[in-house]
């Protein structure tokens, strides 16, 4: 079942043309990657889908219903969570209270007491550092945190931006294995990467996006062995 | 030479810390110290300064200032030379040698005023001012006088730092007070003689001036009490935690009833200047507890804060003022929540259009508006309605019950009250989900949205609740004045206001009391100040920013922040990829701020 449609969307920096067509579709249940070099538009596409940027022309639809109406704070009662580019964690804040700024937006305390047990089953690193103060933790654990706020809202979509940017290769395999569990969890996942090479080996499908248009689309599996993929993305010649 | 080879091949400091503590960066600071000196001489405050006498006969103010630039920054060279290990015979030398260059400038200015006359461009640069920096000694012997005072203090200041810490502290306290109750001797025979009569006063206080004797009595008084306190602090402070709750509440609830007693009748204690003084501190706490919603809470901020404040003044002014622009002359308690609503709604127009305004762009806006209310009080359009330049006449005190608060001392119980009740709701904001949002908001607004915050609706929020205690001030301000001018409602006000947050410390409410009283209150008990006010608060304001970065009593949240952020700007400790598989404690990573200070 189609979950978020994106239909030929076309967005703008004041003159450029930043996204120039992008479809895609994402189905319950799916991991579905973006994949793109600088400036190809992903993170754009990204803002389009949370509501923080208007598209011109075009639409995007979750469960049937259009989004372009509703404001981007409105999204995450409808189930959308985002785990911002850089993080975005509240760096004064300590781990504990960043987590309930998750769950700003509920009231059932006993579901969010569950759920915080959930992200520290999930993370059991954050649970050790509960009281310390965001800021001061690296940049590993900054993405655990960000990952983990955005469970705390108990989403059925999460955007993921960039989640391996400037993460040792062994934190990397880390964090993508939480995000294979939390989407076996049932929280569909869109992953927005610029590591194609990690993206492609969680996801089922894949979209490949090339100066804000799709070029390429697919299962992972075809789209790790498409030559150009290969090329441009995978660094195998 | 040796103690630098010494410090060279110390591995422990990072390279560019380790080069501060060369001779070659001593006799620079020394030289900094001396061109500071100097430019405090050449602005005038040396000489304005010098007629306060501090110690009666032997040190002015002016002296003080003369001397402060070299005294703190050889104390500063120093703590960073022990920092490092240095030797005690290099650190005094250090002192001396800071001492002896900071003469240098002071000693071409004193030739550049004997000499030359370059009146016309700096008007203070005089033998007069030759005459205070050479003592009085003729030009040889008193600039020789001077390098040998500013060596001792150079030598002084570094001593301190090489004292056992419990004794650096005692005299650091006892050098604060001594100098501070000097300072402002007026006014504290102004507030005792009632209580012990001027014979008995007459023992301690000189022409406005502590007696060598009494300062010695001080200082050495205040060594004594600080000694022993620091050595039985802890013993009190266990013994405190050992009374069990119920003992503990008593004494908090006891040192309240104090403190709220000292407060009730404090302006009956201090007289009716000292009460004016209190007064104009007062509606600037009103005023800083407000912006501090906008600029420290929800970080939006706000330079046109002068905004609220003339809106509640005019709607007061107007709506009570029994004298020819008076519409209406009502009762100041009904006209209060009138201007207090009416600077919200100001607020709240005032925030649509720059909603979608960050930072540098928003102040800019916001800059606008203050300067488009005092130019519309000024206009010939609105003068019909609120006087123009002849401003707003016959404004009634209000009274109570038959009580009217005719003079600042009456004014200060509404001020107390209006505080009080600020304070009260502040604080509570700020604990609340909405403090919640709105540190959301600060931190980033994408991600305030992403958590499902309307960040709208919290900017909206903000501007307005931030505009009601300038509205409520602005309405005080009237009826204490009983007249109200477009000249009081300058951009100065907002500049005020800002400064005494930033100085403070941004969202800090303690900061902004402390701040008050520093930036509003000083200048005004040191009359001689007030010209040099703008140049006080940019020092200030500088010298903030560069020792305590979060203000002078800052919030714990906001301390965590900017010590976080000024790690992430030095340290790996963002990128590490080895340390993210090894646990490594609860350890904190170092924070560029002393701990000392």
């Amino acid at each position: 079942m189609t979950m978020l449609e994106v239909d030929n969307i076309q967005a703008y920096y004041g003159n450029i043309h930043a996204l120039k067509g992008v479809s895609l579709t994402i189905d319950e249940g799916e991991i579905v990657t973006l994949i793109g070099g600088n400036g190809a538009g992903k993170s754009t596409t990204l803002r389009c889908i949370s509501g923080l940027m208007r598209p011109r022309t075009g639409s995007i639809t979750f469960e049937d219903e259009d989004l372009e109406k509703y404001p981007p704070h409105k999204l995450i009662s409808k189930g959308i969570a985002m785990v911002p580019e850089g993080r975005g964690i509240f760096g004064k804040l300590s781990v504990l209270e960043n987590l309930q700024m998750g769950a700003f937006y509920r009231n059932d305390k006993d579901g969010i007491a569950q759920d915080l047990q959930k992200v520290y089953d999930l993370f059991p690193r954050l649970e050790e550092r509960q009281k310390q103060v965001a800021g001061t933790l690296s940049g590993g654990e900054q993405q655990m945190l960000a990952t983990a706020r955005a469970l705390m809202a108990r989403p059925r979509l999460l955007l993921m931006d960039e989640p391996s940017m400037g993460l040792a290769p062994v934190l990397v395999d880390l964090i993508f294995d939480t995000i294979e569990e939390i989407n076996k969890n049932g929280t569909t996942i869109l992953l927005v990467e610029q590591n194609a090479h990690i993206a492609l080996q969680i996801a089922n499908r894949g979209y490949v996006l090339q100066t804000g248009e799709i070029v390429l689309s697919g299962s992972a599996k075809d789209l790790q062995k498409d030559p150009t993929v290969q090329k441009a993305y995978l660094g195998i010649e | 030479m040796t103690e630098i080879a010494q410090v060279k091949s110390s591995q422990s400091a990072p390279l560019d810390e380790r080069d501060k503590t060369t001779t070659g960066y001593a006799a620079r600071m020394g030289l900094l110290a001396g061109i500071l000196a100097g430019y405090v001489a050449a602005v005038g405050m040396v000489e304005t300064f010098s007629g306060r006498e501090v110690i009666a006969g032997i040190l002015t103010l002016g002296e003080i200032l003369l001397i402060l630039p070299t005294f703190g920054i050889a104390y500063f060279v120093a703590r960073k030379a022990k920092k490092y290990n240095m030797s005690r015979a290099t650190i005094l030398g250090y002192g001396a040698l800071i001492g002896f260059i900071s003469a240098i400038p002071l000693i071409l200015l004193i030739l550049l005023a004997e000499n030359t006359n370059i009146r016309v461009m700096f008007v203070n640069i005089s033998p007069n001012l030759a005459e205070i920096l050479t003592f009085g000694q003729g030009t040889v012997g008193g600039s020789l006088l001077l390098t040998a005072v500013l060596i001792i203090i150079g030598l002084l200041s570094v001593t301190l730092i090489l004292l056992p810490q419990h004794w650096r502290r005692s005299v650091q306290q006892a050098l604060i007070w001594t100098l501070g109750i000097g300072m402002f001797s007026e006014l504290i025979i102004l507030v005792f003689r009632p209580l012990f009569g001027s014979g008995f006063l007459r023992l301690f206080f000189q022409q406005g001036a502590l007696t060598i004797i009494a300062a010695i009595l001080i200082f050495i008084l205040v060594i004594a009490i600080s000694l022993l306190w620091q050595a039985r602090k802890a013993g009190i402070r266990i013994r405190y935690q050992n009374l069990g709750q119920p003992k503990q509440k008593n004494i908090r609830r006891a040192s309240l009833g104090i403190a709220g007693i000292v407060l009730l009748f404090l302006p009956w204690i201090l007289g009716t200047y000292l009460s004016e003084v209190i007064d104009n501190v007062g509606l600037y706490i009103l005023m800083g507890l407000g912006l501090n919603v906008a600029v420290g809470l929800a970080g939006l901020l706000d330079l046109g804060y002068v905004t609220n404040f003339a809106v509640g003044a005019y709607i007061a002014g107007v709506l009570t003022s029994t004298g020819a622009l008076g519409r209406a002359e009502l009762g100041f308690w009904i006209v209060v929540p009138i201007a207090i609503l009416a600077a919200m709604f100001t607020g709240f127009m005032l925030a649509l259009p720059v909603l979608r305004m960050r930072g540098d762009y928003l102040a800019i806006a916001t800059l606008g508006f203050g300067e488009i209310i005092r130019i519309l009080a000024l206009s010939d359009w609105l003068s019909p309605f609120i006087g123009g330049p002849q401003g707003i006449l016959d404004i009634p005190k209000p009274s109570l019950f038959g009580f009217v608060f005719a003079g600042p001392q009456e004014f200060y119980y509404i001020i107390l009250a209006a505080c009080l009740v600020a304070l009260f709701v502040f604080i509570r904001l700020n604990t609340s989900r909405t403090g919640r949002q709105w540190m959301a908001l600060r931190e980033d607004e994408d991600v305030a949205a992403a958590m499902g915050i309307d960040t709208t609706v919290s900017k909206l929020l903000a501007f307005t609740i931030s505009a009601a205690s300038g509205g409520l001030a602005g309405a005080i301000f009237a009826a204490k004045l009983g007249t109200i001018f477009p000249q009081s409602f300058s951009l100065l006000v907002s500049i005020n206001v800002l400064s005494i947050i930033i100085i403070g410390g941004i969202g800090s409410i303690p900061g902004i009391i402390l701040g008050s009283f520093l930036l509003i209150g000083t200048p005004e008990l040191l009359r001689e100040f007030a010209e040099y006010r703008l140049l006080l608060y940019g020092a200030l304001l500088i010298v903030t920013m560069l020792l305590r970065p979060a203000g002078l009593w800052p919030s714990a949240v906001r301390k965590r922040e900017i010590e976080s952020a000024m790690d992430e700007g030095s340290g790996p400790e963002v990128t590490i990829p080895h340390s993210e598989v090894v646990s490594h404690g609860q350890e904190f990573p170092s924070t560029g701020i002393d701990p000392e200070t």
